[in-house]
């Protein structure tokens, strides 16, 4: 019980009240790069999902049985972002060999995950944090999936914009801004549900 | 001489990371709510953009093109690296406030793009200097969307009280729906000024450009979304 109690906080916490793209700023690049249609967000946020879950699954003993015990604990950002880089890399070769109808469908989708500092982020928070190791992998999956709930969000929304007549300097990426920001106003509203629900 | 002065004047102004090439946003919306984390943020990210595109310029002969981005990866992670072991040490608060974002500076694609597009391809001096230029453009940036944050959110500006007495602060600019509208009203401002053409969201000035078109066979690119 108490187990699951931590479980469902985590994936409140992490896909709702402080989703890693409106209230973190994780990852605000591909968020407006990729939102355009509804199967690119998809697609991006399957990948991101996946690899938020297998870096941390990576990073997390490597920084608790590796770096700590030597005592090299500042080389995190080194360490985590070669990491994730040469797994990016070994995937995207392994999908291209083995499946390459899911690599032409989802791994166009790797190279932009290299350097995007939500993955990193997320690793970084899972070790300073205090999770174990299953929470840890669980909360990148959540991070995973609020971040694929807010780019179909984004997508619908941006969808109606295009259809829209807006003053010339607010093209493109202005009115994207501006959009996003009502989108995250209205996240604002869940705001203290943890604490309503659990009494936290 | 004026080459360099034209390389360093670019950043700031013609061809600003932020208004112009819309790279490195997640710092400009997370750490302007006050503007001295802004500016902090913006000195730092400066610091490891000059540091990177001297030793990456240094090293352009010696890194084989094949693998070049790993070998980028870690030069600027490095630099993050020192940069917060610095900042602990010396300037323990803005270490405490900038967070993790810090150690996120190893992902601000503005440094790899730099690193991508410029450095690799030029001398040593003249990469430092669109280092330099790039990070008073980012800076710049930085410190125009936190004072307008600050100054509306707080009613202070750079922690001192401006607004009078009679004015609320609106809480909702520092909130994260504020920095968006901030960043996207900003934006629309700078467009307005210099009269550019509205700028799409594309592929154009991103760092994965080019691993993303070699891993995409020509298959549709994209940059659609632009």
């Amino acid at each position: 019980m108490e187990v699951s109690r931590s479980l469902i906080i985590i994936l409140i916490t992490a896909v709702i009240t402080e989703n890693f793209v409106l209230s973190q700023f994780l990852g605000v690049c591909p968020f407006l790069g990729v939102s355009k249609k509804v199967s690119s967000s998809l697609g991006m946020g399957i990948m991101i999902t996946f690899v938020m879950v297998a870096a941390t699954a990576l990073t997390y003993p490597i920084y608790f049985l590796v770096l700590i015990p030597l005592n090299i604990e500042f080389m995190n950002t080194i360490a985590f972002i070669l990491i994730i880089a040469l797994f990016v890399q070994f995937t995207e070769m392994l999908l291209r060999k083995y499946i390459p109808a899911l690599s032409k469908s989802l791994g166009i989708y790797l190279p932009l995950i290299t350097t995007n500092c939500a993955i990193l982020g997320v690793t970084i928070i899972n070790v300073s944090g205090d999770f174990n190791f299953f929470e840890a992998v669980f909360n990148a999956f959540c991070a995973g999936l609020g971040f694929l709930l807010v780019l179909l969000l984004f997508s619908g929304v941006r969808g109606r914009i295009e259809r829209c007549n807006i003053p010339e300097a607010l093209r493109g990426m202005p009115i994207t801004l501006i959009a996003a920001s009502i989108v995250s106003l209205s996240f604002i509203g869940f705001g203290g549900i943890v604490e309503g629900i659990f009494g936290g | 001489m004026k080459t360099y002065l034209t390389t360093l004047k670019k950043g700031i102004i013609k061809e600003n990371p932020v208004f112009f090439m819309l790279l490195g946003m997640c710092p400009v919306l997370a750490l302007t709510a006050a503007a001295e984390n802004a500016v902090g943020m913006g000195l730092a990210t400066t610091f490891v953009l000059v540091c990177s595109n001297i030793v990456i310029s240094l090293l352009r002969n010696l890194i084989p093109p094949s693998v070049r981005l790993p070998c980028f990866i870690v030069i600027i992670a490095g630099f993050v690296t020192l940069t917060s072991l610095l900042l602990k040490e010396f300037v323990p608060w803005l270490y405490d406030e900038l967070g993790i974002f810090l150690s996120l500076i190893a992902c601000n694609c503005i440094i790899l793009g730099r690193a991508e597009a410029f450095a690799r391809k030029n001398k040593v001096l003249l990469s430092a200097a669109d280092g330099l230029g790039m990070g008073i453009g980012f800076t710049l940036a930085l410190f125009t969307v936190g004072s307008i944050r600050e100054i509306l959110g707080f009613g202070t500006w750079f922690g001192l009280s401006v607004t009078p007495d009679f004015v609320d602060p609106m809480m909702i600019f520092i909130m994260p729906a504020g920095g968006f509208f901030t960043l996207g009203v900003v934006i629309a401002v700078v467009n307005k000024i210099a009269r550019k053409r509205p700028n799409n969201i594309s592929c154009d000035n991103c760092p994965g450009k080019e691993l993303c078109k070699r891993s995409m066979n020509n298959n549709e690119h994209l940059s659609n979304n632009g």
